[in-house]
């Protein structure tokens, strides 16, 4: 299976660096390290690696690069770092680490460069050579794109494996016992007559030595931690209401502010008049930052009255005027000059659509909000010199960036705390809330300024899903699936997500058609084409990115396709399967709900959907009935092929949430803009699930392959097409549209 | 104007308009209770007011009618209240944020109704919003502090 392997040295090295009062083992960026990432940051004589253990004479640290946005990452990270380790994950403290280049998240960047399409050529090297250098020129430390688990798996144990390995050599030393009769445990290593050295104890000695390079990963049998269920380190303080999160932090000193933001998304400020505001108990100032005026008080609350109490005059947003609009934007740009990619192209789609009888849809995907159930925030000190950035965020080296231009001081005066995260689903890949933040601090030298957005501000300013749209044309024969054309049209995600980081993105955008052109599916006859809508209203990355709309399109094509070629949706789909783990996924679903048909009897029935996205075939079967109440979602069965489960609790918990998000968008939730301005603000207009229509969620992690993948998005994209099939079967009302409640009533 | 909150009296000088959830977060600094959207649609302020889950974000701190009890108040790390035991048994958080909220909506419908049925527990619980979709984790723990309360 090549999951136990010596370390190849090749693909990085592991290295190690005496610290303050002990040492810290990481490992080496590969090809081009970048500059010693720790200098700067820490005190005289500390050195210069991605640390991910330090250990000095207070104890073990285990350092997790990765952001915790909820999905558990600090704990999976801290986790495979103590597999190998021998350290009690209770007895450790575990830190986010600083924000730095030389955390390069690998595996985001293959992913993100993804054209690794089934058919080789050049468009498929450009595009890999184009995303691949932007990713490493922006050096992102970014958790986005599940990448988390599989950045880490072999790193992270490797880093400890090698502490471990270079502790005991400095033990047999001091106890002068070979290193072999030497065993480790629970943050000690011990000798064969009891004689313990605590890690800390050996923290000076092991600063000064190399650290072990040739180290073997344990074998998945003597696994302590992974695989099994796990309880998260942080799991006590979130359910007693100790855990703090961004909009929780205090500091002295501090002052709470507001905004008041032009009702139009990206619409500009004219004039405005603080006047009554000011007068307010407990406002003491009033400050013009990007997109309109922020209001200073001493007390959250008083600063959302003031920020309200404010008159302005407001310029006009870039955007059309309508949804009509919007949506005629994307309908015009299914046309030749609008391409933007066409990975995926086998057999002969033309001539096989030009030899039977066409069938056609077009689908449509809208704009929909991240809204965390934290609304962003975050705390700004300038002071001199120095500035303390303090805030939940994906992107810390941006955050670093921006407000080093804003402050006018150089990137490494700026010191960004990267605090817990009330959910993010991407919204925190956006840094708007700590540019204004930024923007009064620099005018309020010396004191911290804590801006948080009312829900209503996070919303309306949200930068949303894509909208999208789809265009499918098929063939079928002798009860198969012949031909399948699917054309898809969206602005660029990642244009528009980094044009706002002042960076331009050259080349194709492989979310366009992400979640449909790489399906491990072989119709005789199969294209994929992405067309790049000019710029709408402004979007960023929304959990599962293109595949959020791309898998909705392209399961409910193939959905439709299957039922003109008279086939089974199971079937069909086993037989059209080109990739054994993809099969094994749909024979898992199969066999969980025990399919044998989409009709369950009267008003009731099932649909099936595949979504392979971030490299896991996720499939899900979900299972309704047409209630006199409205539609009622039953159960979901779902699988995923991951490489290996680290965490079978929090994988559920994060299989069941993706589910739970995928359905609940597709039911009730769309962001429809007027005139520029966002018509659902608040949780009354954009609901999403709520606990009385939660189905019953059975999960099945598969480990088949190599791989060892993240869980976080790909249970989004299958979610929608599956409900949507479910419903076709209970009701034969056929929704090609998202939110499905503008067509049918679902219970609650 | 006087305040009982879990178990304190405070006096305070604030504005009779101000929230409850602003009152507790930023004037008495305890943040286990969130904000999530101000408007009752959400349920991450919720804390009982003599045993009664209350949306904090919708009572005037003129208003308050009884001791409050918050997140911080129902139990602490040391000495859990059932429903957070049985939370961190079922590892139900995923971001946590909407969780305060969550287990203080619990704990109210379990002091009134001992042994809630699958519906009964929905429709207690279905004005807590969880982003993160922890819904199939709320309903086992709450089932399970059912349990470890029955057992006294
Ligand atoms: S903040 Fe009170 S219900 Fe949402
Ligand atoms: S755990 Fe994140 S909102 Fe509920």
């Amino acid at each position: 299976m090549g999951k136990v392997k010596t370390i190849a040295r090749r693909t990085f090295l592991i290295g190690s660096a005496a610290v303050a009062g002990g040492v810290a083992f990481g490992v080496w960026r590969y090809k081009t390290p970048y500059a010693n990432p720790l200098l700067g940051g820490l005190a005289e004589g500390e050195a210069a690696l991605t640390p991910y253990v330090k250990i000095d004479a207070s104890g073990v640290t285990l350092v997790t690069p990765r952001a915790d946005k909820g999905q558990g990452a600090y704990h999976v990270q801290a986790a495979l770092i103590a597999e190998e380790l021998d350290v009690d994950l209770a007895a450790v403290k575990v830190d986010p680490g600083p924000p730095d280049r030389a955390y390069w998240n690998t595996a985001l960047a293959p992913e993100a460069a993804a054209f690794s399409a089934p058919n080789e050529g050049f468009v498929q090297d450009a595009l890999t050579g184009v995303l691949g250098t932007v990713m490493k020129i922006m050096g992102m430390q970014i958790t986005g794109g599940s990448t988390t688990v599989a950045d880490g798996f072999v790193k992270l144990r490797a880093a400890g494996a090698s502490a471990r390995e270079t502790l005991k050599l400095a033990a047999s030393e001091q106890l002068g016992v070979a290193v072999t009769e030497l065993r480790t445990e629970a943050g000690r290593v011990i000798a064969p007559d009891g004689t313990a050295l605590a890690y800390e104890e050996l923290a000076e000695a092991v600063a000064g030595m190399e650290p072990v390079q040739d180290v073997t990963l344990r074998a998945p049998e003597e696994w302590r931690y992974i695989g099994k269920p796990m309880k998260r380190v942080e799991m006590l303080a979130k359910v007693t209401g100790t855990q703090d999160y961004g909009i929780d932090f205090e500091i002295e000193d501090m002052v709470h502010a507001a905004v008041k933001l032009s009702p139009q998304q990206g619409g500009t400020l004219v004039s405005y008049d603080a006047g009554a505001a000011l007068e307010m108990r407990g406002v003491s100032g009033a400050y013009e930052v990007s997109g309109g005026v922020a209001v200073v008080a001493d007390n959250t609350w008083r600063a959302f009255q003031a920020a309200e109490a404010v008159e302005a005059e407001w310029g006009e947003a870039a955007m059309p005027a309508n949804m009509e609009a919007h949506w005629a934007a994307l309908e015009a740009s299914f046309v030749a000059d609008k391409q933007d990619s066409r990975v995926r192209d086998d057999g002969d789609v033309e001539a096989a659509l030009e030899s039977g009888e066409v069938i056609e849809a077009t689908y449509r995907a809208p704009y929909l909000a991240h809204a965390p159930m934290e609304p962003v925030n975050a705390v700004v000190r300038v002071g001199e010199g120095r500035v303390d950035v303090w805030t939940g965020t994906q992107i810390p080296r941006f955050v670093q960036a921006s407000v080093a231009k804003i402050a006018g001081v150089s990137n490494e005066d700026v010191h960004v705390h990267v605090l817990m995260m009330g959910g993010s689903f991407g919204h925190r890949l956006e840094d708007d809330v700590v540019r204004q933040a930024a923007e009064v601090a620099v005018q309020m030298k010396g004191v911290p300024v804590k801006l948080t957005y009312s829900r209503e501000t996070d919303m309306a300013h949200d930068y949303t899903r894509q909208i999208a749209m789809a265009k499918m044309r098929g063939t079928v024969k002798d009860g198969r699936v012949e031909a399948y054309d699917l054309g898809i049209a969206m602005p660029s995600v990642i244009v528009s997500q980094m044009g706002r980081q002042g960076l331009s993105m050259p080349g194709p955008d492989s979310q366009i058609v992400a979640g449909a052109f790489e399906q491990a599916l072989a119709i005789p006859h199969h294209r994929v084409t992405g067309y790049r809508a000019d710029p709408l209203a402004p979007v960023s990355s929304w959990r599962s990115v293109g595949a959020s709309s791309n898998g909705f399109f392209y399961n409910l094509g193939l959905e439709e396709l299957i039922e003109a070629a008279g086939a089974d949706p199971m079937e069909e789909r086993l037989r059209l399967a080109s990739d054994p783990l993809a099969r094994k996924v749909l024979e898992a679903v199969a066999e969980m709900s025990g399919w044998n048909g989409a009709s369950l009897g009267p008003r009731r029935g099932r649909g099936v959907a595949m979504t392979r996205s971030f490299g896991v075939d996720c499939a899900e079967v979900v299972e309704v009935t047409d209630t006199d109440d409205g539609i009622r979602i039953d159960k979901v069965y779902v699988a995923a092929e991951v490489g290996r489960v680290i965490d079978p609790v929090n994988f559920e918990n994060q299989v069941q949430g993706g589910v739970v998000f995928g359905l609940g968008h597709a039911m009730n939730c769309e962001i429809t803009y007027d005139g520029g301005i966002a018509e659902q603000q608040n949780f009354d207009s954009f609901e999403g699930m709520r606990m009385n229509q939660c189905p019953d969620i059975i999960v099945r992690g598969l480990e088949n392959g190599d791989v060892v993948r993240g869980v976080g998005e790909p249970p989004v994209p299958p979610a929608a097409p599956a409900l949507a099939a479910a419903i076709y079967a209970a009701t034969g009302v056929r929704l090609r549209q998202m939110p499905f409640s503008m067509f049918v009533e679902f219970a609650s | 104007m006087q305040l009982t909150v879990d178990g304190a009296t405070h006096d305070l000088d604030v504005e009779g308009e101000m929230p409850l959830l602003w009152v507790l977060r930023d004037e008495l600094g305890i943040k286990g209770v969130k904000y999530g959207c101000g408007i009752a649609a959400c349920g991450a302020c919720t804390v009982h007011i003599d045993g009664e889950a209350v949306r904090s974000c919708q009572v005037l701190a003129e208003d308050v009618w009884g001791a409050v009890t918050t997140i911080n108040g129902l139990g602490t790390p040391d000495a859990m209240h059932a429903v957070q035991a049985a939370w961190e048994e079922h590892q139900v958080a995923q971001c946590g944020y909407c969780q305060s909220g969550q287990v203080m909506q619990a704990a109210a419908l379990l002091a009134e109704n001992a042994s809630p049925s699958d519906s009964d527990i929905d429709e207690a619980m279905s004005g807590n919003l969880c982003r993160c979709g922890t819904y199939p984790r709320i309903r086992a723990a709450v089932k399970t502090a059912a349990k470890t309360l029955a057992e006294g």
